[in-house]
């Protein structure tokens, strides 16, 4: 119970405090994760097949400002949705270290970890499987705030409403079952859940992937709002990259589990350096149908179970040479637009801009 | 071959009866594709835009069923033809591409017998001649070392490989039409510029139209020369596709192009359409968009609007009806200091609006109000979402 806050407390308290609005909430720090996809251990031995290891991520880190959204970008398979399953604590770190207001996720008591829980929540790409079909909406609202042992009573009962209307539901519609609503709806009702414990942390797994442009606009419109009146700080994950830059002030680049570029929004799209962001960038369909030019795109990503030495996008880019078949880049500040954090060995030894 | 379009289709209205009565899912639609013409159908999920294509190649399922209107493939009516004529038809003289490659490509059987038998049994030709097209159409689509990967199995090729396999596929009889539904939907953004680019090449290199499907704009935009826009089953707005992208005339479209986050960004809100499609059971009367329109007047809510010609698009929207006089239906009240109602049937798009403000011409109402999703008095988004 010690921990009830009031959530307008807590925002005038923060504003009070201009030295918490720079202050960064969640570190990463060389975060890896590994998965083992191997056949059953009689198969490999009889065939004599060694252990398959899937590195989903490796080795990835960044920083979360309170209140700023740092957005994860990459294509099926670069380990986007595995970083905000480990950052959550769905799953555990292979290595490396998360820590979220202070505290060290796998470490500290467990009184502590139970309160960094309550600060923050997750909201899932397909608002049909993550709500349970036979609870009611207002159930489903109050079971965090229950949990957390938070409110109980009438309190708990007005607070569900307050929550339904924060994402412009009706507080009737607590009475009714996830299978009344439409699939927007639905995604108001997550979120209006993820909001229940009084989170300052929101991880975003493709939140509007499953849902039609009209309703997705909605949607980041609504957690746009959300966070503007809450302090709310996001972690904010997609495939889509104009959803992405509309959405953060950050944003990462990742590529066979790896991040290829870290810059601010504005300078990734303007100045995009890692060959990799300028081949997404171009890829991009072009709904203003400026004729602007594109490089044709070549290749897919490759099995990440055996992902190519040194650079691991060596095969698809034009500007690879020995070394970066050899040799596996490391984030490092670019020449010339040092806000952009660069992976790459063309970047750094400036052989991108004699290309162009 | 001559001078008519390819596919015509006229009033095709698609009912599904149900216990609860008949739900038209798609209510009397008409459009025309030229030969060698990229016609783009764009809609959210339920505005009938698969439920088009399937009824063109024949394959509604049951209990759905054409209730009305003839589409006509080389000006010869095929939605009438018995099962057997239109599987000829089907491969023949329209090609398929659907979404998801490993569900059109049978696990069971090599890439090369699936081809060798789409082209002996169109084609009529030998086994050997068949397979050196087969080769040849993989090379085409850019599948490397095309004769050895003849042998492998759909899991073999990964997911953008397998979509060049199916585009092969659907060419492999050299249709007429392509009927696209989807198809770069499951891929990459990175696999997806590639393999749209190369269902274009394909279709152009060997002369058949394309009707595809898709909820993105983009790659309607990049790709196609004419758009449809449909919406709870009716066609909302149809034209070149740079008027519909740049210079929107539905409020519907308004809407969706305003609602599409862009690449250059910067702007700080989207513009939101409130509420959502209605369901197949409460589609309104008058125009289905009403409820959710911010310029509808009485005339919207009492009768559909067909389409109305403005430049080269065909519009179904009241706002651009011609003939349309303050007519005594509605008189604006004396005191009414707006006039409001007098002014949107007199309405006439602006002349030539250039590109930027083509999306706040009509679409200002859009972001105004609360903001939030249900800008609507609630009685009647409830109406609408959940009859």
């Amino acid at each position: 119970m010690t921990d009830t806050i009031d959530h307008d407390e807590a925002v005038a308290a923060r504003a009070a405090d201009p030295a918490a609005a720079s202050e960064t909430l969640v570190t990463v720090e060389h975060l890896s994760r590994t998965f083992d996809v191997s056949p059953p251990w009689l198969d490999r031995a009889l065939e004599g097949m060694k252990r398959q290891i899937v590195h989903a991520v490796s080795d990835v880190s960044f920083t979360i400002e309170r209140g700023e959204t740092f957005a994860l970008v990459g294509e099926s398979g670069s380990g986007k949705s595995t970083i905000a399953k480990v950052v959550v604590g769905l799953m555990p770190a292979k290595g490396g270290s998360i820590v979220i207001d202070g505290v060290t996720m796998g470490e500290g008591s467990s009184r502590d970890v139970r309160a960094l829980r309550r600060r923050m929540q997750m909201i899932f790409q397909d608002p049909y499987a993550s709500l349970n079909p036979r609870m009611r909406v207002d159930k489903i609202l109050a079971e965090p705030i229950r949990a957390f042992g938070l409110m109980s009573g009438r309190n708990r009962r007005a607070r569900v409403a307050e929550l339904l209307e924060a994402v412009g539901l009706h507080p009737r519609d607590g009475r009714k079952y996830p299978h009344e609503f439409s699939g927007g709806q639905r995604q108001r009702i997550c979120i209006a859940r993820a909001l229940a414990s009084n989170p300052a942390f929101l991880v975003c797994d493709e939140p509007t992937s499953a849902l039609d442009v009209s309703v997705q606009a909605q949607i980041l419109n609504l957690m746009k709002d959300l966070q503007d009146e809450l302090g709310l700080t996001y972690l904010f994950i997609s495939h889509n990259l104009a959803v992405v830059r509309h959405m953060a002030n950050r944003i990462g680049v990742l590529y066979l589990g790896r991040l290829a570029e870290v810059a601010p929004s504005e300078a990734l799209f303007s100045t995009p350096r890692h060959p990799y962001t300028k081949m997404l960038l171009d890829a991009l369909p072009d709904v203003e149908m400026s004729g602007r030019a594109r490089t044709p795109v070549t290749g897919e990503i490759p099995n990440p179970i055996d992902p190519p030495t040194g650079c691991a996008f060596h095969p698809r880019c034009p500007l690879a040479d020995t070394r970066c078949r050899a040799e596996r880049p490391e984030l490092a500040p670019a020449p010339d637009t040092p806000a952009n954090l660069v992976a790459c060995h063309a970047v750094e030894e400036g052989r991108d801009r004699q290309a162009a | 071959m001559e001078a008519g379009p390819v596919l015509s289709v006229r009033d095709l209205t698609v009912e599904f009866p149900t216990r609860r009565g008949t739900l038209t899912a798609i209510d009397g639609i008409s459009f025309d594709i030229a030969p060698g013409e990229v016609l783009g159908v764009v809609g959210e999920s339920g505005a009938g835009k698969s439920l088009t294509g399937t009824s063109i190649i024949g394959l509604l399922d049951p209990p759905g069923r054409i209730a009305g209107g003839e589409i006509h493939l080389e000006g010869r009516r095929i939605d009438n033809l018995p099962a057997d004529a239109m599987r000829t038809i089907r491969g023949r003289r329209i090609g398929t591409v659907f979404q998801d490659p490993l569900t059109s490509l049978n696990p069971l059987y090599t890439i090369g017998r699936q081809l060798t038998e789409t082209i002996r049994t169109h084609l009529g030709l030998g086994r050997r001649a068949a397979r050196d097209k087969a080769i040849a159409l993989l090379t085409e689509v850019g599948i490397p070392a095309a004769d050895k990967r003849l042998n492998a199995y759909p899991h073999q090729f990964s997911g953008g490989m397998r979509q060049r396999v199916v585009i092969a596929l659907a060419l492999a009889a050299d249709p007429v039409l392509v009927v696209a539904d989807e198809p770069t939907t499951a891929l990459d953004v990175s696999v997806q510029a590639q393999i749209i680019n190369i269902l274009k090449r394909m279709c152009r290199e060997h002369g058949a139209s394309v009707m595809l499907i898709t909820h993105d704009m983009g790659v309607i935009a990049e790709t196609a020369d004419r758009v449809a826009v449909m919406y709870a089953g009716r066609i909302a707005e149809i034209g070149p596709v740079s008027d519909v992208v740049k210079r929107p005339r539905h409020p519907y479209t308004v809407g969706l192009m305003g609602a599409i986050p862009r690449r250059e960004g910067g702007e700080r809100r989207l513009r939101q359409i409130p509420g959502a499609m209605p369901r197949l059971d409460a589609i309104p009367p008058g125009c289905a968009f009403n409820p959710r329109c911010p310029e509808a007047f009485a005339r919207c809510r009492l009768t559909r609007p067909g389409p109305m010609e403005v430049d080269a698009s065909h519009v179904a929207c009241w706002l651009y009806d011609p003939d349309a006089t303050p007519t005594p239906d509605f008189p604006p009240s004396e005191d009414d200091e707006g006039d409001t109602e007098t002014e949107w049937q007199t309405y006439t798009p602006p002349p030539d609006p250039d590109p930027q403000h083509a999306f706040t011409a009509s679409g200002e109402a859009l972001v105004e109000g609360p903001g939030r999703a249900f800008d609507l008095p609630q009685s009647d988004w409830r109406k609408v979402t959940r009859p």
